[in-house]
């Protein structure tokens, strides 16, 4: 049983102009087997929730806390914490040319585990993953997100998920330009490796759509840097047909 | 970073950011007397990036001739024996267009010449390690027609050398030359390369530069009958107050040829500086020319400098396609973030990006000890660096 808590986080970035607050507060805390979705406006901070957590050095933590097992996150480099046991499925995956995925993910699983995974259940592993989630095998030849469609560095991200299985998850609008069928195999693929590792889940999203796939325990109201409203499942419904206006404007 | 692709029925000189030659490079001088040669000013367009300090001497000095300190090991298809300028091939693939060149041929009496006849599975190797100062170098490589092989000159240790090198593609043949400059730190070294390729032939040029504190390259090929292609690979990394300069040059003279230049290079720490300039000239009868020419530097720390210039002249419209590519861009620190939010920890993940970005010439090589070679090298440049 894991749990991370984040307590009134307050996180800034450097602009042109001096630095500006984006976080102002921000606390919240996920346990193992736990679903929670985030959801609030453009701009609202919600991504910078996620890449604080993953340590983006882009941000900066002016005041709060992040801790894992009671362990400061906050004092560990990026890959230090994916090595404890975190995990951000990214809004936008990067490209890196000349690396291919079958390289990367043989490396990200050495460096997880801390030795280099048997070949053959490796090989089959990342096969069967690869097809759980429709992913044509060619990919493993191909270079790391380049020439990638949106929905298939989206799953591909999944993939990843499934094969490092974290701690907890943070998955940033992992459903956003998915279609209809895509949206179901990835969500299929969220559920798989959560039941086969009980991993915590923080899931951004502006749609409640994907919520009928990935059902989450707390649903978080996240508007101008902090998290506005907590509630259940059905507060998702009540944002999707009333939308922020009353949040915004208090 | 600069793109363009001209294609067929387009004419002129509309190429995006290449700049236009002052001079066509038809008629740059062309002279093996060093006296022919204006001495190097800053302002000449090619020795602009380099400081004549650098060359130590080997534009001004009396040089001597390097040849018996050459040592070649070769399967029986290849044959090396030392001519002189009597020879029906000397002189032939070209001559010298700057000065280092010039004086290297003026006092190279000997050159060692490498003849290829038959099918060679396994490459020559012409070891030019750890020779005097003031040496010149004059070598011919001669492709027999319908033969296929490889030759690598080696450069390591100590040096200070002008060097010539002809080869000559003969009719129907593949050959493939590999010039690696992996010399030690303060070595000193220019080498002009001439290829002249007869019919339906290919050559492959290969340039790896890793040593040395100035290193400079300028291969050239020229058509001089249809159905022929040249490739030429460049890979190049400097460090700290090393010079790597490479200038190709690919002459399209006649029809139907087909050529692809493709450097790519890695810098890292202060006054790290490599050079690309890359001309292309496709001549009035050089109809269904198909030309590409790209260069691409990864700039891992400040204080590195990458010059990266594509000069492409066109004399005929009617031709098969022609473009180039240049960029040079700092190390993306996206790219490292991402690999690390997957537990690969800072150093490996620099490893992993600067090796995908060398990797396309790597694998284009196809000689496996030198793959594994550059590999280990590529290891131990970032093992040095800072981070
Ligand atoms: N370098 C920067 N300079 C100025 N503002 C910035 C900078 N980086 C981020 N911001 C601002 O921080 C705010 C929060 O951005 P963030 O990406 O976290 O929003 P989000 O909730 O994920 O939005 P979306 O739903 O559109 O993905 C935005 O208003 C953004 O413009
Ligand atoms: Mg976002």
């Amino acid at each position: 049983m894991a749990i991370l808590q984040i307590k009134n986080l307050h996180v800034s970035v450097e602009t042109e102009q001096g630095s500006k607050e984006i976080l102002k507060g921000v606390d919240l805390t996920i346990r193992s087997g736990e679903t929670h979705a985030i959801m609030g406006p453009n701009g609202s901070g919600k991504s910078t929730l996620a890449y604080t957590i993953a340590g983006h050095p882009k941000y900066t933590v002016t005041e709060g806390e992040i801790l894992l097992d009671g362990e400061n996150v906050l004092d560990m480099s990026v890959d230090e914490r994916a090595r404890a046991g975190l995990f951000l499925a990214m809004q936008y995956p990067v490209e890196i040319p000349g690396v291919s995925v079958s390289n990367f993910l043989r490396t990200a699983k050495t460096a997880i585990d801390g030795v280099a995974p048997a070949i053959r259940p490796w090989i089959g592993e990342v096969r069967d993953a690869m097809s759980n989630l429709k992913m044509d095998s060619d990919f493993t030849e191909r270079n790391v997100n380049e020439g990638f469609s949106g929905g298939e560095k989206k799953r591909h991200e999944i993939l990843q998920l499934e094969l490092l299985k974290p701690q907890f998850a943070v998955l940033d609008e992992t459903d956003s330009g998915l279609d209809v069928d895509a949206l179901r195999i990835v969500s299929e693929g969220v559920n798989r490796a959560k039941q086969a590792n009980g991993f915590g889940v923080l899931l951004i999203t502006h749609y409640t759509r994907i919520l009928n796939y990935i059902k989450p325990d707390f649903v978080h109201v996240f508007v101008a840097g902090k998290i506005a409203e907590e509630g259940g499942p059905e507060l998702a419904a009540r944002l999707e047909a009333e939308g922020y206006d009353r949040y915004v404007k208090a | 970073m600069t793109e363009a692709i001209i294609r067929p029925g387009s004419t002129g000189h509309s190429h995006g950011g290449a700049e236009i030659p002052l001079q066509t490079r038809s008629e740059r001088l062309r002279s093996a007397n060093p006296g022919d040669h204006i001495a190097i000013d800053g302002r000449d367009e090619q020795w602009r990036y380099l400081d004549q300090l650098r060359l130590a001497g080997l534009d001004t000095n009396v040089l001597t001739d390097a040849a018996t300190e050459l040592v070649f090991t070769a399967p029986s298809e290849f044959d090396l024996t030392l001519v002189d300028a009597k020879d029906d091939l000397f002189g032939t693939a070209g001559l010298p267009e700057d000065i280092t060149s010039a004086n290297a041929w003026a006092a190279a009496n000997k050159a060692s010449k490498i003849t290829l006849t038959g099918e060679a599975s396994e490459p020559a190797i012409l070891k030019i390690a750890d020779i005097k100062a003031d040496r010149a170098a004059h070598i011919i490589i001669n492709s027999k027609t319908h033969s296929r092989g490889t030759v690598i000159i080696d450069h390591t240790g100590d040096a200070k050398l002008a060097e010539v090198v002809e080869i000559i593609v003969g009719d129907e043949s593949q050959l493939t030359v590999v010039s690696i400059q992996d010399w030690n730190d303060d070595a000193v070294h220019t080498s002009a390369q001439f290829a002249r390729i007869g019919r339906n032939a290919k050559l492959k040029h290969i340039v790896v530069s890793l040593g040395g504190k100035t290193v400079r390259v300028t291969p050239t090929a020229e058509f001089t009958a249809p159905g022929s292609e040249v490739e030429m690979l460049g890979l190049y990394f400097a460090d700290a107050g090393q010079h790597l300069e490479h200038r190709s040059y690919v002459d399209h003279a006649v029809a139907n040829c087909k050529s692809r230049v493709t450097y790519k290079g890695a810098l890292q720490g202060k006054g790290a500086h490599t050079v690309w300039v890359g001309d292309v000239l496709i001549r009035k009868a050089a109809e269904g020319t198909d030309t590409y020419e790209l260069n691409r530097n990864l700039l891992l720390t400040d204080g590195a400098r990458a010059d990266s210039v594509p000069n492409l002249e066109i004399e005929t419209g009617e031709i098969e396609g022609a473009g180039h590519a240049s960029a040079s861009g700092r190390f993306d620190d996206e790219q490292l973030f991402y690999l690390q939010a997957r537990g690969i920890n800072e150093l490996d993940a620099r490893r992993l990006v600067v090796r995908g970005f060398l990797n396309e010439i790597i694998q284009q090589i196809g000689i496996e000890s030198i793959e594994q070679r550059l590999n280990e090298a590529i290891e131990h440049e970032l093992t040095r660096s800072n981070h």
